[in-house]
């Protein structure tokens, strides 16, 4: 519904109609649209008009492309992927993000980039992806609340970018931080979290291959309601760790706060790795429902990437540092 | 299946109700002819709604399950058995306020609407959610403590439920009767803390419903002060 294509049995009036009363009867129902669409748009104030779609030029496939898929991840579809989404600044419902950041402005977009690193600044989203290559990366993507998606990211790898800035050996953590906007974002007019959002990782988790920043999904342009115009993908984490809407990295020595580590320290630790395992408070997470699949499936320790990443935690209590 | 007290059931059974056997009068009677069927309407009509929801799913492609339809169900279920609790919650404060006592009178048909949907909301997490997995839903229920709460609701309601009918009231007498259903009192609190505990985060939704709660207790708690006062 987004775009409307015109296929080729669809006639258009100029075809059939002589061109005065066509353009007539075009005044006539440009009219009647507008006044009807003024009626519409009063009467009915959430119907969103949805933000046009972008393809992404120059995407190269990756090791995490669809061949290397297993059979029995299929992607959702870009509709589930769009419409169901956890992104509480724009509201705590699943379709709020979609209903309400259709207007939010992703562009200009800057990043802040400081704290322990030779080359702090303030840097554009152009200049941010500019010397990175696109790449498809199709991942699991679990969320904390026991449901999960299989969805195809465009992204860039985020220990590149993070490289670009130079960390000092004092770079031991990462922290991200959302943008905080509540007249954009009306979600932020609550005090359902600490705004902004913060997150962070260890920085050898920054630097591992399987971390991204996303800027694209399904070969275009990431959606506002899924983090645009930039956010972080890392797979084998439950997904309030790949926080959206990026407007600040920062270099640290000290481990970061963490928003939802604020809000309740005992269901969401720093790390949150996937771990069927280590049931939390609120879901057992020993399984999962994958959507637009009825029955739950089991879930994989590291969301499946455990040969990919184990080696980060070697040796660590993964019940203690949940 | 509300509580009451004495002097409801005595204004149910002689002045609001008209004599059993006079039929004519029972014709006559609004509240059976108008305003009953008008409830049991209002209240099937979310359960119509969600039912059109599923067909126009299955059938039409539509998509206002959301992609998590289980999860959908369950919160839609959820939010309406809260909403029908409250409001037979809410037909005493309404006598009170109001002066109008034959409200009473469709205050089991809520209660049982309430626990109706109550019924639907956990039969859909076992059901669906848990597909009849009893030993996850044992561990949710002593480990999770939404659910632990959520539970206390729910049995709170049971024997409620089962004792609504006249023969009960007569079997247990009327005192005995409208002691027990004082536990709606904890069934509607727990059911407020289970939604606010459900939410992540500080959400205000809950509290708003926890607030409604409140405001019909206290509405309940002044009116013997009021009575002794002016006495
Ligand atoms: C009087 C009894 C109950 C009432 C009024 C009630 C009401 C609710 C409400 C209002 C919600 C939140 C819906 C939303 O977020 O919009 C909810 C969620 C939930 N309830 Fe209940 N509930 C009751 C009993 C139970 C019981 C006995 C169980 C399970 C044994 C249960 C399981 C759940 C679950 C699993 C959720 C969360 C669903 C999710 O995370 O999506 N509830 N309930």
């Amino acid at each position: 519904m987004l775009i409307k294509h015109r296929k080729a049995s669809d006639v258009l009036g100029s075809e059939i109609t002589p061109k005065s009363v066509f353009d007539d009867r075009r005044r006539f129902l440009k009219t009647a649209a507008l006044a009807g669409a003024g009626l519409a748009a009063s009467a009915l104030p959430s119907l969103p008009a949805y933000a046009a779609r972008t393809k992404l030029d120059g995407v190269v496939k990756s090791k995490w492309s669809a061949e290397s898929l297993p059979e029995d991840d299929p992607i959702n579809s870009y509709e589930d992927a769009t419409s169901y989404n956890n992104f509480y600044e724009f509201g705590t419902a699943k379709g709020d993000p979609k209903d309400n950041a259709q207007d939010f402005k992703t562009s200009p977009w800057e990043i802040m980039v400081e704290g322990a690193c030779a080359k702090p600044g303030k840097i554009s989203f152009e200049d941010l992806i500019k010397p990175a290559t696109l790449e498809e990366r199709i991942y699991r993507f679990r969320c904390v609340e026991a449901w999960s998606m299989v969805i195809p990211w465009v992204g860039i790898s985020l220990g590149d970018v993070l490289k670009r800035f130079e960390p000092t050996s004092d770079a031991r953590y990462v922290y991200f931080e959302t943008l905080l906007d509540p007249e954009q974002m009306p979600g932020q007019r609550a005090p359902v979290l600490n705004w902004p959002y913060k997150e962070g990782l260890r920085i050898d988790e920054a630097m591992h291959p399987l971390s991204i920043l996303a800027v694209g999904m399904y070969g275009e342009v990431i959606p506002n309601q899924n983090g645009a115009p930039v956010r972080l993908m890392v797979p084998w984490k439950y997904g309030f760790k790949s926080i959206k809407s990026i407007v600040k990295i920062k270099f640290q020595k000290a481990m970061p706060p963490t928003s939802w580590n604020e809000a309740a320290a005992r269901e969401y630790g720093f790390y949150s790795n996937v771990n069927p395992m280590v049931s939390h408070p609120r879901w057992s997470q020993a399984s999962e429902r994958r959507i637009g699949e009825l029955f739950k499936r089991k879930t994989l320790m590291f969301n499946g990437y455990e040969e990919e990443v184990a080696s980060l935690y070697e040796g660590m209590d993964l019940r203690k540092w949940y | 299946m509300i509580a009451t007290t004495m002097s409801d059931t005595a204004t149910v059974n002689s002045a609001a109700r008209p004599q059993g056997k006079d039929r004519a009068a029972k014709k006559r009677d609004p509240m059976v002819w108008v305003i009953k069927p008008a409830v049991w309407v209002l209240c099937l009509a979310p359960l119509a709604w969600l039912g059109w929801l599923v067909v126009e799913t299955i059938y039409f492609g539509g998509r206002g399950l959301s992609a998590n339809p289980v999860e959908f169900i369950n919160r839609y279920l959820g939010d309406w058995a809260l909403r029908f609790l409250l409001i037979s919650l809410a037909v005493t404060p309404v006598r009170i306020l109001t002066g109008w006592k034959q409200v009473v009178r469709v205050r089991r048909l809520l209660g049982l609407f309430a626990f109706f949907y109550v019924v639907l909301h956990v039969a859909n997490y076992v059901g669906l959610d848990q597909f009849f997995n009893w030993e996850a839903i044992w561990e949710d229920v002593i480990k999770r403590w939404y659910i632990t709460v959520g539970m206390a609701a729910l049995l709170c309601l049971i024997p409620l439920a089962v004792t609504s009918t006249k023969g009960w009231i007569k079997r247990i007498g009327g005192k005995n009767w409208n002691r027990l259903h004082k536990l709606v009192y904890v069934s509607g609190a727990a059911a407020c803390l289970h939604f606010f505990m459900m939410r992540k985060g500080l959400q205000y939704e809950p509290l708003v419903y926890a607030a409604i709660f409140a405001g019909l207790m206290l509405v309940r708690a002044v009116e013997p002060l009021k009575r002794r006062f002016s006495a």
